[in-house]
């Protein structure tokens, strides 16, 4: 791909004694939706925390924008412009929820404003001076996302944003991750849940015991279902 | 009645010295032991600017919370970032160190008697019911404004909302793109510089000696524990109430005033071990 956004190579990693990354490869173009798709313990979630700088040791190439990232701390790589949803959401709890959006600093311009934010998620809006903890796990949910789009980052990591909430609720996150992606955003999408996977993202990756092990475009998901039955033991 | 203002005149000192543990303990998960000693410098640096340098003490108000704040930077950039990692009781080890090692020079360089340090206000304020020395009202009424105007840099700025969310969960805040290790820095150095600031209030009401924090750190220590380790309002709410109430003491009991601190602590413990505002974490 000649204009990736984000290409990752070789990459490793350890939580202290145990190696969980073993040379994971794959790219993003400026723009693309792109799901890690495996089974619990692929090391998914570990590999969108590498790209973010937060697992201690690792090794391999992750270049963004065509600068290296390994090597830097997360802060740094925040300021490059990715922004991280965690998959337990990470809302704050002794911040209301107008403090819990704006907590993140601005890294870049050309971010969604605060009122944007609030179009997109009405709910959050009505409910701004609530304990960030007090709110629904859709609502928690909405807020960790609608908390990284003001900061002008232009490639956004979700963790398992489907991750526990109701059919309707899940129905409506995608619908938002697809305005984002019409808005320009790149999107890297860790999810377990390969039925929403498949309505939202351009290609899929799979991961198996630490590597990434196939890729699937949207158009050959239908001839692939099979394999991927297989792959994901669905 | 007497007592009970004298009583506020403690309290005052303890609110604003368990008030920067409280800022310091959240955001580093270190008891500072070494806050007596850097109170004791703070009034020992306003003492050192007057009698060498003719500094007034409304310029040592602020020039010596900023130099001991820096010495505060200086410990946590080469000591104490590097043990965050590692269990509580080297923090413990290291901050009990520190504050013998500084107590120790002190102690060896001006000796233990203390140096008298003048009022800077003179004379009385008849209050109605007693007069009271109008420094001492001014104490009182200081560290009622510094300890709210902490609690309102916390709760209500942004500056406020990275420390209570890095509080919460550092790695994340710092994968927001915020530098949490500088502010974990200006955190030791704001709390150190409060601490200060307390001894430069001190310095005209105690006499200004090497060992002047040694005893009130014990109380405030358990006015930390009585109001909940790290939590903000809960110490300044304990450090006058405990204040008051050991003015009580004297009043019904003198002698009982120097243990009637550590009795609240046992019994609050035994109701609430948390804390009177803490929260079991």
């Amino acid at each position: 791909m000649p204009d990736a956004l984000l290409r990752v190579e070789g990459l490793q990693a350890w939580y202290g004694e145990s190696h969980i990354l073993h040379g994971v490869s794959f790219e993003i173009g400026r723009g693309e939706l792109v799901t890690l798709l495996g089974r619990n313990g692929a090391g998914k979630t570990t590999t969108l925390k590498c790209v973010m700088g937060i697992v201690g040791e690792r090794s391999g190439s992750i270049r963004f924008d065509d600068g290296e990232t390994v090597g830097k701390p997360s802060d740094a790589i925040a300021r490059l412009g990715l922004a991280y949803c965690p998959e337990e959401r990470g809302i704050f709890a002794s911040l209301d929820v107008e403090e819990n959006l704006l907590l993140p600093p601005q890294v870049k311009t050309g971010g969604m404003s605060l009122q944007e934010i609030y179009q997109l998620f009405p709910n959050l809006q009505e409910r701004r001076r609530s304990q960030g903890t007090k709110l629904s796990g859709g609502e928690q949910q909405m807020l960790a996302i609608g908390r990284i789009l003001r900061t002008g980052a232009n490639l956004l990591l979700l963790d398992e944003p489907t991750e526990g909430l109701a059919p309707v609720i899940v129905q409506r996150i995608g619908e938002v991750i697809r305005q984002l992606k019409a808005r320009g955003f790149t999107i890297l999408l860790v999810e377990q849940n390969f039925h929403f996977a498949a309505t939202v993202a351009d290609r899929h990756y799979v991961m198996e015991d630490g590597r990434v092990v196939d890729m699937i475009a949207a158009a050959e998901v239908q001839q692939s279902l099979g394999k991927l039955q297989a792959y994901l033991g669905v | 009645m007497a007592q009970v203002a004298l009583g506020l005149v403690n309290g005052a000192f303890y609110a604003m010295l368990s008030l920067g543990l409280a800022v310091i303990f959240g955001m580093l998960n270190v008891i500072n032991f070494t806050h007596g000693a850097q109170f004791m410098m703070g009034a020992f640096a306003a003492w050192l600017l007057l009698t060498q340098l003719d500094v007034p003490f409304w310029a040592s108000l602020i020039l010596s919370p900023l130099i001991i704040g820096l010495f505060g930077v200086l410990i946590e950039r080469l000591m104490l970032k590097r043990i965050y990692h590692l269990d509580h009781l080297y923090g413990f080890l290291l901050t009990f160190g520190l504050a013998l090692i500084i107590e120790g020079l002190f102690q060896w360089k001006w000796g233990s008697g203390g140096a008298p340090y003048p009022a800077p206000i003179r004379g009385g304020t008849d209050l109605g019911f007693m007069v009271m020395p109008t420094y001492r009202l001014f104490v009182v009424v200081a560290a009622l404004v510094i300890c709210l105007a902490t609690w309102y840099a916390i709760e209500r700025t942004k500056f406020g909302a990275y420390l209570r969310a890095a509080t919460e969960n550092p790695t994340l805040v710092r994968a927001f793109g915020i530098n949490v290790p500088r502010l974990i820095t200006l955190t030791y150095g704001l709390g150190v510089g409060l601490a200060a600031l307390a001894g430069v209030l001190a310095a005209p009401v105690q006499q200004v000696s090497a060992l002047m924090g040694t005893n009130l750190v014990l109380v405030v220590f358990a006015v930390v524990v009585i109001g909940g380790m790290g939590s903000i309002m809960g110490s300044i709410v304990t450090g006058f109430g405990l204040g008051l109430i050991e003015g009580l003491t004297k009043v019904v009991y003198a002698p009982a005033s120097n243990t009637v601190i550590f009795v609240v602590m046992a019994i609050v413990l035994l109701v609430k071990p948390a804390g009177l505002f803490g929260q079991t974490r």
